[in-house]
């Protein structure tokens, strides 16, 4: 195991047009983190998480994962990656649950699991099978791996979507709002799932709101406020009343 | 109704059959491969490579399918460049101007629909695929080809069915396939109605087998959209 931290991210810039979105983002994560993040709608936390895994490439900054830096150049006002290689690598180390799941709708659940594992890393199929049903089985959805992602609930869809992620063995986890999309009775499958990941060690960035699990699950939250962090600490300060104005008015929207 | 009549002159149309198959097939599979090609031009990005597609997809979807034949069979001809080239004892063979033209057609036609295909595949689905490490090729053979190729299917069998219909437009520039033979009986015979009719049926029973064929094809391929019982029906019978 290496000393590197899992994800480190530096003063990343990220606008659209004449519209900056990051302002200038910069996150460590140590192995087993799991780092909540908080913030209104707009605030570029979502836009922040698909810069980390490359889906929207940031305008400035340093990204390093695993110890290795994202290399990209500047180019008359926009950025390109060097080795669509390395973006590749880099991606396949990080797990990326999106909030509309985002299966792959011709395959069956098994098939979704399998396939990074074996198309990507090349592994041999049987293991990625085994692994799969493991994971499935982990997941509580192992009853459906033959059926199709529209066959499933929401939940049952984000259960697969996060094993999918998982057969990739990422090194970090990436939740772009994994339960926004689901019916309320739902939520509390995933979240149980996520809950277990955590207690798993695994390493976890996680855009929310959800803050029942910002607050008991994660070590780390993290508020952003237009395109910038506004606060960050452990949940205790957070919630505890030492933070920023702006979070207590934030979460005053939850508490009704 | 002469029963004898129609016998022969099944058995004589049924001769020139492969020659019509062999049309179909050859055309089919290289139109197919040109229009690979083509939409691969056409969506790149590439503004002239893409440019260069929609001229491509215009001219052979806007001008009458005959008349390129024509073009290609009677006026290729016409320039001693192309009579002295290395292509010439191809483009002088009657079937191999006909292949030529209806695959540099369906290739306009068939780009178009697999471009529509392409545009329907959700970019969700996409974003799925670069996440975990996907891109280039391996994203096109294993996801957005795969779910267009599903969109694109009942549109494409269409253009499949046309193309074995436009298969008889060869018989103009004097290769002898089903509809040549017909024309040829009918000019020895005088009796049209027969003749033709034999050979209308010999099409509608091609394109009764390929027409099944595609529907099996679009069954096989859409499970996914099917109720979960019959899903996992299938499912268990697989497994």
């Amino acid at each position: 195991m290496s000393d590197a931290l899992p994800l480190s991210v530096r003063n990343i810039r990220k606008s659209f047009g004449r519209h900056e979105v990051l302002k200038g983002i910069s996150l460590d994560a140590r192995q087993g983190d799991v780092i909540s993040l908080l913030g209104a709608s707009g605030s570029g936390k979502s836009t922040f998480l698909r810069c980390i895994n490359l889906l929207e490439i940031a305008n400035g900054g340093e990204i390093w994962v695993d110890g290795e830096q994202v290399r990209w150049h500047h180019k008359a006002g926009r950025t390109r990656v060097d080795s669509q290689k390395q973006i590749d690598r880099i991606r396949s180390n990080l797990g990326m649950v999106f909030q509309s799941f985002n299966l792959w709708s011709h395959m069956t659940i098994l098939e979704n699991v399998i396939e990074g594992p074996v198309h990507v890393l090349k592994r041999p199929k049987a293991d990625c099978r085994a692994e799969a049903e493991t994971l499935l089985e982990k997941v509580g959805i192992a009853d459906k791996r033959n059926a199709y992602p529209a066959h499933l609930s929401g939940g049952q869809q984000q259960r697969a979507a996060i094993a999918r992620a998982l057969a990739m063995k990422p090194k970090v986890m990436l939740f772009d709002e994994p339960t926004s999309a689901l019916d309320p009775e739902l939520v509390g499958d995933v979240l149980r799932v996520m809950r277990a990941l955590a207690e798993d060690g695994m390493t976890m960035l996680v855009v929310t709101h959800e803050m029942g699990f910002a607050r008991t699950v994660s070590n780390r939250v993290v508020f952003m406020k237009e395109g910038l962090i506004d606060s960050s600490g452990t949940p205790d300060e957070m919630f505890g009343g030492a933070a920023s104005p702006a979070f207590h008015q934030f979460i005053g929207h939850f508490e009704r | 109704m002469d029963i004898g009549f129609l016998y022969s002159t099944f058995l004589t149309l049924m001769a020139a059959l492969p020659t019509t198959l062999a049309l179909f097939a050859l055309s089919v599979f290289i139109g197919g491969l040109l229009a690979l090609l083509v939409v691969w031009m056409r969506v790149s990005g590439n503004p002239v490579l893409s440019a260069f597609a929609k001229v491509y997809i215009f001219v052979f979807r806007g001008s009458p399918l005959l008349i390129q034949m024509f073009l290609i069979f009677y006026g290729l001809a016409q320039f001693s460049i192309v009579r002295h080239s290395f292509l010439w004892p191809y483009l002088r063979e009657p079937f191999d101007c006909a292949v030529l033209s209806l695959a540099l057609c369906t290739a306009g036609y068939s780009a178009e629909i697999f471009r529509g295909g392409i545009r329907a595949v959700s970019a969700k689905e996409i974003e799925a695929a670069k996440a975990i490490g996907m891109s280039g090729f391996l994203l096109v053979r294993r996801i957005l080809a795969p779910i267009a190729f599903r969109h694109a299917l009942p549109a494409y069998s269409t253009e499949v069915v046309l193309m074995m219909k436009s298969t008889a437009l060869a018989s103009l520039v004097t290769v002898w396939e089903v509809t040549g033979v017909a024309q040829r009986l009918i000019s020895q015979t005088y009796r049209t109605m027969e003749v033709f009719l034999c050979a209308a049926v010999i099409y509608l029973v091609l394109n009764f087998i390929l027409l099944q064929a595609f529907a099996l094809l679009e069954y096989a391929l859409s499970r996914h959209r099917r109720a979960p019982s019959f899903a996992t029906v299938d499912a268990a019978k697989t497994a």
